[in-house]
């Protein structure tokens, strides 16, 4: 059923007919919404059966689910930003203990300095915690990833966090399809853990590995994000025989079939991506988008499909890698390691840092500038860099465009 | 657990051979669950090995066997679980260093979310405890969590080898705080009472212990399963190798200490004190001082009487403090 509501309650509403067990969360904006409206739900009974835990840190919090979640009950959580880097020992040992915890990252940068918009510096920085990462470009595709990220956790009992971007989608009220509660109890079946603590059966969880055996258990923590390629797809093609909704899977292509220009993005800045590329068609140029749904594991083969022939991708970064340069653009290269010939040129631009509006102006200037070849494909551009300021700042900037 | 007191070396004692089948220790018992089982690779010795052995054994037979148990990083998880064996007989789950009492509330949640009867012990040492863990320690207590939350308290970090911690006493020579200078070992200071910081938390249940007297340990871990919400155990575990200590004298030194004053023993319910265990034979600290190696620049060559007395007068604080010695003893029967 449609309804008008703000972001964060729709995925608030929808975590909830997913029936988590256990919720501890601690508050950080953009995310904040989302964990009032469960402690909402929690206290009225719309959630039932459900312990909310206020814990003291974001630490506390990722901790909090470890326990949950080892004894064998649904867990959930929400973070965003310095929260997110707050969680980030206990991130990797929820992903090393194989607990399939579900979180929800509303995107925001990274101080210093200090502030609280929205860019993707937060899960770009765990991208290596060994959490599966699926980013929304809606609020629509938020609330339907959060129903396929508990199935995807619980059948590979590994951690997911669903990505959605601070404000732009957490604040936006837009009209939002949510499943019904009838539909997710049929597409998202009790929790049957893998193992668990049971006093009737005890187990060691959480040993010291030495030298002799840590390769392998971490050889099969990549295996077990590799499998995590081949479910996705499977969930979501179920997902849309039950909702009937595509959301995709692992990419979403949108006019790549016969494209030269192909822009690759993860999140809602997809949108106004393809209404430029809609711009572009119409004025003779064969452009294409490539959304990242599943950004860990990484698509590769998706992506290099996706791609084809294409002889430009333009990789919009909405967080980078200082001294180094892009981080999805990076893996983009991976993506095409073997495509036929020396591949396309990939150039790397990061855009909207920290709040700043990625507008459909300044993406087609400088998709003009791509297709025309003024850029150059072996730097790393900033998406309408205020020039003025950094001279004001007495940088001399270089190195950039 | 009984009425029944024996006098025995300093200390209220009985062995198990004097008093009915019924009033023995846990560890007395032939179906004693043995929740860290033997072949463990913990020094000889260890005060933290002996310690958990009772406080979970304890808590076992408390709760019919039906614990779950959140380990903090430490020597404990360590010398118990080298990959592929494991010495927990109990359902145990390690995550972090700084965690365990998160993990454990968070199992507390589940367990309760999921309608088991199953009760929560967290544990780790002092420095998970009262340092790296502290944070979510207080948030356990603050939301009064239904978790028996015991720190092994053995002074400093000794798994990454001997170094201070937030417990370790004023004084003391720790790998990072060495003999040296003016001012040689540990800085004096306020000292850091986890106890005391629980009590003000003002949760159901906080005791001290140490193993010395595992009686009592066992009567106060019981005491701490009849309860429900956050109680908070905290067990005085002498350690051999960071103490620079004889293996032999692991039971001296805890029994020196509470007999000093230096370590008091007592209970508190609700942030009030409840009982204290007098002591019956006063010592001067000097005599638990001298058995440590880590306390040995004060007595040497360039002996420090100054330093001495100065930890004597904070022994002295906590026998006025908690009424120590003027408490009229219990008389054995």
């Amino acid at each position: 059923m449609f309804e008008q509501l703000e972001g964060s309650r729709a995925v608030a509403k929808t975590v909830a007919r997913c029936r988590p067990a256990v919720i501890a969360a601690y508050p950080i904006s953009p995310q904040t919404h989302i964990v009032e409206a469960l402690s909402d739900f929690v206290r009225t009974g719309e959630l039932p059966g459900c312990e909310y835990l206020m814990v003291e840190s974001e630490f506390g919090a990722m901790s909090a689910c470890i326990g949950a979640s080892g004894v064998g009950a649904r867990t959930y959580t929400a973070t965003a930003s310095q929260g997110l880097l707050f969680m980030a020992e206990a991130l990797f040992n929820a992903s090393g203990l194989g607990l399939p915890i579900v979180m929800t990252v509303a995107n925001r940068a990274i101080g210093s300095p200090i502030n609280i918009w929205n860019d993707q510096s937060d899960s770009m920085s765990q991208r290596d915690a060994g959490w599966v990462q699926l980013f929304a470009t809606s609020n629509q595709e938020a609330v339907d990833l959060h129903v396929q990220a508990f199935v995807l956790a619980e059948r590979l009992s590994l951690p997911v966090m669903v990505c959605m971007d601070g404000f732009v989608l957490t604040h936006a009220v837009e009209a939002v399809d949510l499943p019904e509660q009838a539909q997710i109890d049929a597409f998202l079946p009790p929790f049957a853990p893998r193992q668990h603590l049971d006093s009737r059966d005890p187990i060691t969880i959480g040993s010291m590995v030495g030298p002799e055996a840590f390769t392998e258990v971490r050889y099969l923590m990549h295996d077990q994000q590799l499998a995590a390629l081949d479910e996705l797809p499977r969930i979501s093609q179920d997902f849309e025989s039950v909702f009937g909704r595509d959301t995709g899977g692992l990419v979403r292509p949108y006019r790549t079939e016969d494209a030269d220009v192909i822009v690759v993005a993860l999140g809602s800045v997809l949108g106004g991506v393809n209404e430029v590329v809609d711009a572009l068609r119409e004025d003779g140029v064969a452009a294409g988008s490539l959304g990242i749904t599943c950004f860990r594991p990484w698509p590769a083969e998706a992506v290099r499909a996706a791609i084809g022939p294409a002889r430009q991708v333009v990789v919009v970064e909405r967080a980078f890698a200082p001294g180094v340069g892009a981080i999805v653009g990076q893996d983009v290269r991976h993506a095409l390691r073997s495509a036929p010939g020396d591949g396309p040129a990939v150039y790397d631009v990061v855009a909207g840092l920290g709040g700043r509006p990625v507008t459909r102006a300044s993406l087609r200037g400088l998709l003009d500038d791509v297709v025309a070849e003024r850029l150059d494909p072996h730097e790393l551009h900033f998406l309408d860099l205020d020039h003025e300021l950094l001279e004001r700042a007495g940088t001399p900037w270089r190195r950039t465009s | 657990m009984t009425d029944l007191k024996l006098y025995q070396v300093g200390t209220f004692a009985a062995g198990n051979r004097l008093v009915d089948l019924e009033l023995r220790s846990v560890q007395a018992h032939a179906d004693r669950a043995n929740s860290i089982t033997s072949g463990h690779r913990a020094c000889q010795g260890c005060g933290e090995a002996l310690g958990a052995r009772y406080v979970l054994d304890a808590a076992m037979r408390a709760a019919g066997g039906d614990v779950v148990v959140a380990n903090a990083t430490g020597c404990l998880e360590v010398f118990s679980t080298p990959y592929p064996e494991s010495s927990w007989q109990v359902a145990w789950l390690h995550s972090l260093f700084g965690n365990a009492p998160a993990v454990a509330a968070g199992m507390a949640a589940g367990l309760r979310a999921l309608g088991r009867e199953t009760r929560v012990v967290g544990q780790g040492g002092d420095g998970g405890t009262v340092d790296i863990g502290f944070g979510c320690l207080s948030g356990m207590f603050e939301r009064n969590d239904d978790v028996l939350y015991v720190c092994y308290d053995n002074q400093g970090y000794m798994n990454t080898g001997v170094q201070r911690s937030g417990a370790t006493p004023p004084a003391a020579r720790t790998a990072n705080t060495a003999p040296l200078g003016p001012e040689p070992g540990n800085a004096f200071g306020q000292g850091k009472s986890a106890p005391l910081i629980a009590m003000a938390h003002e949760i159901p249940y906080v005791a001290t212990a140490t193993v010395a007297d595992l009686r009592d340990l066992e009567r106060k871990v019981e005491k701490a399963m009849s309860i429900r919400g956050a109680r908070y155990l905290h067990v005085l575990v002498p350690c051999p190798l960071g103490w620079a200590a004889a293996s032999s004298d692991t039971i001296r030194l805890a029994r020196l200490a509470t007999e000093s004053g230096i370590f008091p023993v007592f209970e508190a319910e609700y942030g009030e004190v409840t009982a204290a265990t007098p002591i019956r034979r006063p010592v001067p600290v000097d005599e638990y001082l001298r058995l440590q190696g880590r306390f040995a620049h004060l007595f040497g060559k360039h002996a420090r009487p100054d330093l001495v007395a100065r930890i004597q007068a904070a022994a002295d604080r906590n026998i006025v403090r908690f009424g120590l010695v003027e408490a009229e003893p219990r008389t054995g029967s």
